[in-house]
């Protein structure tokens, strides 16, 4: 369960508030989604869970299975289960996406104590894996990321997120830059990962996504806070009517 | 240009110790060419442009700065290869530490039993040392031929696959020495010569490549572990035609290292390839200084060089393609780049292209940068510890220079010799 109290937070470089006081709690098991217009802070969000540096917290707290994760280093946070599917994957040169990803997997385990995978092992798993996302063996092989079309980038993304078994999982804008058929090969994957044990935190301009991912929750997001939460009926009515009418009613 | 007085005392003591070695006539006779080259251009100092980046004091002064012993229990470099072993400790060739000097279709004389009757290498030592000294003088490499008191010369007749590794044992603290191997591969002829070890407190080496018509050679050579030692080296290589010629050097440590390769292409459709990766912590400066000319139509030159640097270590690249009239189709590629851990390393840079020829691509590129900051994100992110994300993006941008040399056990060597020599580093 992540639980958002009061979120406070601001770029380190520039006095400038982006999150300014956010409540937002995700049940183990659930799919939350959170729309909202540009420059309401949903990227922020993301990567000040996961750790990113040029944002510093000026209040609140953010808890993840009730640990305060805001003091870990990036790394740890993984470790605990966080995982966060980034809209503009980078491209590492010189880096093979398999010895990325075992590397990844190992860390993790040997962070929480557990004994590390065996290459034999690690490569039958992510065979299979793979496949199911149709990732083929020369993107396995191939650097991370580099020469990747978007849908390729994207899809690799999920399969991090396959391989790591996070226990939250952060998708921050993974529709853009998909055309359909892409869409629907990232959502199929990631609603294979969806379990009762397993939480998702899903941000997103358009609610053509979740027609793919269905949502338990819908929030709507502006100006660094929450302002209005419902169910999915509240994305259609986002698609039907734009953000203005829930933020004049809001306001 | 007369010396200055400066240079000829500096250049008088530098020798004042040092004796011709005896050997037969045609060998005295270079050495003693080598002396008159020596002493009409002087040592280097730090005035010479040539030098700008690099300071020569250690390297020219009389006696060598101690360097203190390095023990280690790390296994050498090579040792899992099946290989032609010949071992030098502090600058002497050690006969029972060395593999027997024979095998099929490779001759190997150590220089110091170099006698009258060793047909083909008279008039090949000292030769291409000689041709290297124009358009600029190596002043140091004249000292070694002249002075040279060990070294194999290594005669290469058909396609020999062991390779032959020179290893290189420093046991003195004070050892000041001067080696001088010369290989000649004959038409058609192949092999590969491994080089490691730091050889001494100063080591000044010269290597003479001389590649035939459709000769191959490999070329693999680590330079490591003594933290304190000082080395100046010179590869000078002549390549005939379709000949190809692939050098990689990878240094980790040394508080000064020179390392001069002299190239010249002078038959058509012949291949030099140059590169190298050195990784520099703390009182460590490191100068690879390349001259390649392309005198032959349709040949290619690549030269890649990478850097890591940090704790204000130093590393400097100076590198020339001269492409001269005639040489046209020439392909010639040279990049330099230098990944800064910190802010108290640099890396001084001097890419130069010289073209004589109208029918050429040549292209050439150096950069300076620090760890990519999304990248490492997006590393840690995945659950990769700093230290271990950084050594991670380390590797990947020594890739591109390791992925030079051909073959595929000697990479994966090499590879693994860089990823334990980053986490030996790990806070």
């Amino acid at each position: 369960m992540l639980e958002i109290k009061n979120l406070q937070v601001k770029l380190e470089d520039e006095d400038k508030q982006i999150l300014k006081g956010l409540d937002l709690t995700v049940e183990t098991g659930k799919v939350h989604a959170i729309m909202g217009p540009n420059g309401s802070g949903k990227s922020t969000l993301s990567y000040v869970l996961s750790g990113k540096g040029g944002y510093e917290v000026t209040g609140g707290e953010a808890l993840l299975d009730g640990k305060d994760i805001l003091e870990m280093e990036p790394e740890e946070r993984a470790a605990e289960g966080l995982f966060l599917a980034f809209q503009y994957p980078v491209e590492i040169p010189g880096v093979g996406n398999m010895t990325f990803l075992r590397t990844a997997v190992n860390a993790q385990r040997k962070a929480r104590g557990e004994e590390e995978m065996s290459s034999t092992e690690f490569l039958k798993v992510i065979r299979a894996k793979a496949k199911t996302l149709k990732i083929d063996a020369d993107m396995l092989k191939r650097p991370v990321n580099v020469g990747f079309s978007g849908g390729e980038k994207k899809r690799n993304e999920i399969l991090q997120m396959a391989m790591l078994e996070p226990k939250m999982c952060i998708l921050d804008e993974t529709d853009s830059g998909l055309d359909v058929d892409a869409m629907k090969l990232v959502a199929e994957g990631v609603n294979a990962l969806r379990s009762e044990g397993r939480s998702f935190l899903v941000i997103t301009h358009y609610q053509r996504l979740l027609d793919h991912i269905k949502p338990d929750v819908v929030h709507i997001m502006a100006d660094g806070k929450i302002v209005k939460t419902g169910g999915p009926e509240l994305a259609l009515e986002v698609e039907q009517n734009g953000y203005a009418d829930i933020l004049a009613e809001v306001a | 240009m007369a010396l200055t007085q400066t240079k000829l005392d500096a250049t008088e003591a530098r020798i004042s110790g040092l004796s011709l070695p005896k050997g037969p006539g045609w060998l005295t006779e270079a050495r003693e060419a080598a002396l008159v080259r020596l002493r009409a251009m002087g040592l280097p100092g730090r005035r010479d442009e040539y030098w700008k980046y690099t300071r020569p004091d250690t390297l020219v002064a009389p006696e060598a700065t101690p360097a203190a012993l390095f023990e280690t229990e790390e296994t050498c470099v090579f040792g899992e290869v099946d290989r032609l072993q010949i071992v030098f400790v502090d600058g002497v060739f050690d006969a029972v530490a060395s593999d027997e000097l024979t095998g099929e279709g490779i001759e190997i004389t150590r220089l110091a039993d170099v006698n009258a009757d060793i047909h083909w290498a008279q008039g090949l030592y000292g030769a291409l040392e000689i041709n290297g000294q124009k358009p600029v003088e190596r002043p140091l490499a004249a000292l070694n031929s002249a002075f040279a008191t060990d070294g194999v010369l290594i005669r290469v007749t058909g396609k020999v696959t062991k390779p032959v590794n020179l290893t290189y044992f420093h046991r003195s603290e004070t050892s000041d020495e001067i080696l001088h191997h010369v290989v000649k591969l004959e038409e058609g002829a192949e092999m590969t010569l491994l080089e490691n070890g730091p050889a001494a407190a100063r080591l000044n080496k010269v290597l003479e490549v001389d590649v035939a018509d459709r000769a191959r050679f490999h070329h693999i050579r680590t330079q490591g572990r003594d933290h304190e030692r000082r080395a100046a080296t010179h590869i000078f290589a002549r390549l005939g035609r379709e000949s190809l010629f692939k050098s990689f050097t990878m240094t980790a440590n040394g508080v000064m290292t020179r390392n001069e390769c002299v190239i010249e292409l002078t038959g058509d459709d012949a291949v030099a390839h140059v590169a190298g990766v050195c990784m520099g912590d703390g009182d460590f400066h490191h100068d690879d200084t390349v001259f390649i000319t392309h005198d032959a139509v349709n040949c290619e030159s690549r030269q890649v060089f990478k850097k890591v640097l940090r704790n204000g270590a130093t590393g400097v690249f100076q590198g020339k393609i001269l492409v001269k009239e005639g040489a046209q189709k020439t392909d010639g590629y040279q990049i330099s780049q230098s990944l800064l851990l910190d802010e108290d390393s640099q890396f001084l840079a001097k890419p130069e292209l010289e073209i004589y020829a109208d029918d050429v691509a040549c292209s050439h590129g150096s950069t300076s940068g620090a760890i990519d900051e999304t990248a490492l994100f997006y590393l840690r992110s995945r659950g990769v510890p700093e230290n271990e994300a950084t050594d991670l993006l380390v590797l990947a941008f020594l890739v591109e220079a390791v992925e030079e040399i051909e073959n595929e056990g000697l990479r994966e060597e090499i590879a693994s010799r860089l990823h334990g020599w980053l986490e030996r580093r790990r806070g």
